[in-house]
């Protein structure tokens, strides 16, 4: 067995040495009726060849980003990553380190987490940022929790634009109630979450642009909530929005989150992404996650370590600031290295490239017969109404090979009202041929 | 004045129904160095045995009881920006909060320093 | 591992004062992105396009973003030249007890990459993912069969998360039952921080359970805890000592007869898998790390994957999304029908660690899954067996499973500290053990070799514990506090770093600009 280094031989010689006549007899703790006493019904071992065979088999079976036209975004965006990045994350001191517990043997690690630290806060223009967390939607909702610790209220208002699987994070992690406020969905982009911010509001939840694509008016929201010493959530899940986009902290954002998949990770069917979470320096010691902060060593050198960690579990116990042990190091790294490639100039020409790349599609999609589009303001995804149930389209168009978006029912099937409706994507991977390839299937699917 | 101690190392040093309360040497010592303070409002009422104050070192996140019941009148503010005052002068510099004392007698049922000695021995 | 050996004095008595130079030419120090990048740089090419801006609707950035980039040889440096200074599993052993750093395939990495995993779209229609969703489904199969239970929730995105998933499927469970006036989780003194969290987290008050003499948990004291008001135990096991916890089954029954759950933390599995069913035991919901057991990379901290095995009983409270058969093909449910929880993250959980962990669970097969787990008992023994005389093991009384749990008794009037010992290890090319936990002895020191390790390593290890432990013992105790001495950095100053938090990078202020 390929990764198992003892021959039978040197099994024998270990239990001499430790004085068993089995491997059996080191399971004595175990009750005898509890000990498997043959294989489960399962496959044997298998050379990597036949593993390969099997694995291939099952990717085989899926219609891969690459194959054709494709719109999906809605949480998730397909990019291409410099081939540096994966190369860099393979290498065995990233993809087989442990989390840096022991500081002075992960430097590497931890110069990283600093660095990468550094490149959220100011992409998000917040003064501080963790070391990232599983991903955008668990992001989201612990930092309704950290608003809820900070302000001691508990009403959270939830905008009608926020991903509404993220909702249901929220959801899950709060508990539905009278302290949990969600307006209604707003696929036209309409703002009616200031009236509904009072002196008992701990949090408003907004994000930008928004699940429909629409940019949000984040200052006018910061000044609502703060008037009523609310705290204001800024939601990004397409990072790179903020290479073009105003960065929601100098809005006047007390908490941004943000799903950092775009940057540096495939989509991978979903995960591991990496959430991001920023704030200001005051609510520090609310913020939860691992967070790395620089120091020196015995000799005075500059080095690196996890600090703040009563904050976390495993020091804290059962007053822990979130149960969270893990964030998501080796998805922050191929954020970091992307970000590091991109730089300033790239990261403008990137996002400015995806903005330019949806508005053709916006702009040929006006032009079909039968399609409405919703948005006066996009970055790079938008909202369109067909007069058709739009899963039924979307199946259609997959037949032709063409991922034409996410019909908004899929994620909202509770709303009637946003049967008609698809979100779609573009990103600097969309050629003009994708474009016409989706006008004219979506003519012909429509007429 | 006196200084009372709790069996948790908290202590109160009376003055008349004024008590600064803190933690005692000992305790800091085994805390090691202290690296932030959560303190209470001023205005805010405890009984005894109520969380007060956290602080925290580098390892370790301590609860900090109210000795007696009481109603928190001022707090060392000084320790936001110096939190090591606790470990370099725990019983001086390093008070916590100061409090009015609800029932003075309530201090009996507390440990003197002799007690206190012999407790951590 | 050699990483460190070149600088090393070859005896005690040439004690060196300060970072070992045999190392500068190979572990060069390496400034930070912002003191070499410039914000002109890019290691990308993309073509410089206009756009007219009205439909930003005047939100377009004003603020710098003060992103410094580097050009792709300089990326590649700087990344090559950090990675130089972290240890690794691929460098040399990991024995963190409650870890499991074994050994991480690169058939998984291969095969996470396929464009058919990689580069498919959560929310693309399921007609075009079937094979993703057979690959989720087999990978349900294998850990359903491996624990023997009805269901699974995939989606957890780590251990904490997955425990937070089993306690909420509890909780849904009781109120389900109209019994949501049980407030109380047992939790054994010995547990991991996150159970208590957890626990804490949805509500419930801990109650605290005492360790036995011998480390593991008594059913009587289970029992005597145990009321109405109970909602649930977490227990481990194998438990944090490393010992089987051999009153399990009565445990559980117990557990059960007075209307509660059990939640098993899954941390330990690696001990029994393949050879012990946690289902015969009698748990109700366990969490399996994927990162620990089933051999996906920890990635210097995550992503993870927890996905929770599930008893008859909490099956149907399972969040979103879970697979049903559809005919002849398979479906993602993604909304709550019925009893199910709710939703634990966006999309699916983590598809990229699913692929590896059912690659590992084929290449290894049934066979050598439950090789794998006694191996690793077998090498956490031989372990114990050797360091027995010389270093103090407080719960002796039986065979460990696959950890070795000392307490620093040993130590006792040397001046060396469980600290101390841990660092030493570093300058003797070693990565430490985990210290200071289980709480439940006093300096603990926890080792798990894992299956991954060979009888030399295994040897090698020994003579070198023995060998440090004679040396604390011989009153050599300044070598030990000062280390480490030959790794990229000595200790470091961890009261700075929390008194006065530096999280970010910021440019120098000189006195000039200060002023003005």
């Amino acid at each position: 067995m390929r990764y198992l280094p003892h021959s039978d031989a040197d099994r024998q010689d270990m239990l001499a040495v430790i004085g068993a006549g089995s491997i059996d007899d080191l399971f004595a703790p175990v009750p005898a009726d509890l000990m498997l006493r043959q294989h489960l019904d399962l496959p044997a071992h298998q050379p990597e060849f036949a593993v390969e065979a099997h694995m291939r088999k099952l990717a085989g079976k899926n219609r891969a980003g690459a194959d054709g036209p494709f719109f999906v975004g809605a949480g998730a965006y397909r990019h291409h990553v410099p081939a540096t990045v994966d190369h860099l994350i393979q290498r065995s001191e990233w993809l087989t380190a442990y989390t840096p517990y022991q500081p002075e043997i992960s430097q590497g690690t931890l110069q990283m987490l600093f660095e990468f630290q550094t490149q959220v806060a100011n992409l998000t223009g917040m003064e501080v940022a963790n070391a990232s967390m599983y991903d955008g939607s668990t992001a989201t909702a612990e930092a309704v929790l950290m608003a809820r610790r900070l302000t001691r209220r508990e009403k959270i208002i939830i905008s009608g634009g926020l991903h509404p699987q993220y909702r249901d994070v929220v959801d899950t992690y709060v508990g539905l109630g009278e302290n949990l406020v969600h307006l209604s969905a707003s696929p036209e982009g309409q703002g009616d979450i200031a009236d509904h911010i009072d002196d008992k509001t701990a949090a408003i939840v907004v994000q930008t642009p928004d699940f429909y694509g629409h940019l949000r008016d984040v200052k006018t929201l910061a000044e609502a909530a703060h008037a009523h010493g609310a705290l204001l959530i800024v939601v990004v899940t397409e990072i790179i929005s903020l290479g073009l986009i105003e960065a929601p902290g100098a809005l006047g954002a007390d908490i941004v989150v943000a799903e950092g998949q775009s940057i540096g990770n495939a989509l991978n069917f979903g995960g591991p992404y990496v959430g991001l979470l920023a704030t200001r320096q005051q609510f520090i010691r609310q913020m939860p996650g691992r967070v790395c902060g620089e120091t020196v060593d015995a000799e005075g050198q500059r080095g690196f370590v996890l600090t703040l960690s009563t904050r976390e579990q495993h020091i804290r116990r059962e007053k822990a600031t979130s149960n969270i042990c893990t964030n998501s190091g080796l998805c922050a790294l191929a954020f970091s290295i992307h970000m590091s490639l991109l730089g300033d100039a790239g990261l403008r020409r990137l996002a400015r490239l995806n903005h330019q790349r949806a508005s053709a599609l916006a702009d040929a999609l006006e032009k079909v017969p039968g399609v409405t589009l919703l948005n006066k303001t996009f970055f790079n995804e938008m909202t369109i109404r067909i007069g058709m149930p739009a899963a039924d389209v979307i199946d259609q168009l997959a037949a032709r090979n063409i991922l034409a978006g996410v019909p908004v029912s899929r994620l909202r099937p509770d709303d009637p009202s946003l049967t008609g409706l698809i979100v779609l994507a573009a990103t600097e991977l969309t050629t003009d041929d994708d474009i016409a390839s989706l006008v004219a299937a979506l003519t012909e699917v429509l007429s | 004045m006196t200084v009372k101690y709790t069996e948790d190392h908290e202590y109160v040093r009376q003055n008349g129904s004024d008590g600064t309360v803190g933690i005692s040497s000992y305790a800091q010592e085994q805390l090691g160095d202290i690296v932030f303070v959560e303190l209470p409002a001023v205005g805010n009422s405890y009984k005894k045995g109520d969380e007060i104050a956290v602080v925290e070192s580098v390892k370790a996140a301590s609860e900090i009881y109210a000795p007696v019941d009481c109603t928190v009148t001022e707090i060392n503010e000084v320790l936001n920006g110096d939190p090591g005052l606790i470990n370099t002068d725990p019983m001086g510099e390093g008070w916590l909060v100061k409090v009015t004392i609800d029932d003075e007698s309530a201090l009996a049922g507390l440990m003197d320093e002799a007690a206190y000695q012999s407790h951590i021995a | 591992m050699s990483m460190n050996r070149q600088g090393r004095p070859s005896s005690p008595d040439s004690a060196v004062s300060n970072t070992s130079p045999g190392n500068a030419a190979l572990l060069p120090d390496e400034p930070l992105l912002f003191e070499i990048g410039d914000t002109d740089h890019s290691g990308v090419d993309l073509p410089d396009v206009e756009i007219s801006g009205s439909r930003l609707g005047g939100h377009a950035r004003k603020t710098p973003l003060d992103l410094p980039g580097l050009t792709e040889p300089e990326a590649m440096r700087h990344y090559v030249r950090l990675s130089r200074l972290n240890y690794s599993i691929d460098s040399g052993m990991y024995p963190l007890g409650s870890c499991t750093m074994k050994h991480n395939p690169r058939l998984n990495e291969k095969m996470a990459r396929l464009p058919g995993f990689a580069d498919i779209h959560p929310l693309q229609p399921q007609s075009t993912v079937q094979g993703a969703i057979e690959l989720m489904q087999q990978l349900a199969d294998w850990l359903m069969t491996l624990t023997n239970t009805s269901g699974v929730a995939l989606s957890p995105k780590a251990g904490a998360h997955g425990e937070l998933c089993g306690m909420m499927a509890i909780k849904a469970a009781h109120e389900a039952h109209g019994e949501s006036h049980r407030k109380i989780v047992l939790v054994p003194e010995s547990a991991h921080g996150t159970n208590p969290a957890t626990a804490a987290f949805l509500g419930y008050q801990v109650r605290s359970i005492p360790a036995a003499e011998d480390g593991t948990v008594r059913v009587a004291e289970v029992e005597a805890a145990l009321g109405p008001d109970v909602a649930a135990i977490m227990l481990t096991n194998p438990n944090t000592c490393g010992l089987f916890e051999p009153e399990v089954k009565a445990i559980a029954d117990a557990v059960h007869a007075a209307g509660a759950y059990f939640y098993c933390d899954g941390a330990n599995f690696n001990a029994i898998m393949g050879v012990v069913r946690p289902g015969d035991l009698g748990i109700d919901a366990m969490h399996i790390n994927l990162h620990k057991t089933f051999s996906t990379p920890h990635g210097g901290g995550g992503p993870g994957s927890g996905p929770v095995v599930l008893s008859e009983a909490l099956a149907p409270f399972a969040p979103v999304p879970f697979i049903r058969r559809d005919g002849d093909a398979l479906k993602l449910v993604e909304h709550a029908d019925g009893e199910a929880l709710g939703r634990l993250t966006a999309f699916h959980g983590q598809m990229g660690m699913y692929v590896r962990a059912l690659t590992y669970m084929l290449s290894h097969g049934a066979d050598g899954l439950a090789q794998a787990a006694r191996d690793a008992v077998l090498n956490a023994n031989y372990i114990k067996a050797q360091l027995s005389g010389t270093f103090s093991m407080p719960f002796n009384s039986q065979p460990c499973m696959h950890e070795v749990l000392c307490d620093d008794a040993f130590l006792k009037g040397t001046g060396v500290s469980t600290l101390d010992f841990a660092k030493a290890m570093i300058d003797e090319g070693l990565h430490p053990m985990t210290m200071y936990f289980p709480l439940v002895v006093h300096g603990a020191m926890l080792i798990e070799p894992t299956e991954s390790e060979s009888r030399q390593t295994l040897d090698r290890f020994v003579q070198t514990m023995l060998g440090l432990a004679a040396r604390a013992k011989a009153g050599e105790a300044e070598a030990f506090t000062a280390a480490p001495l030959t790794a990229p950095r000595r200790r470091l100053d961890e009261t700075q770093a929390a008194r006065q938090p530096k999280l970010k990078w910021e440019p120098e202020t000189t006195p000039l600009q200060a002023a003005e």
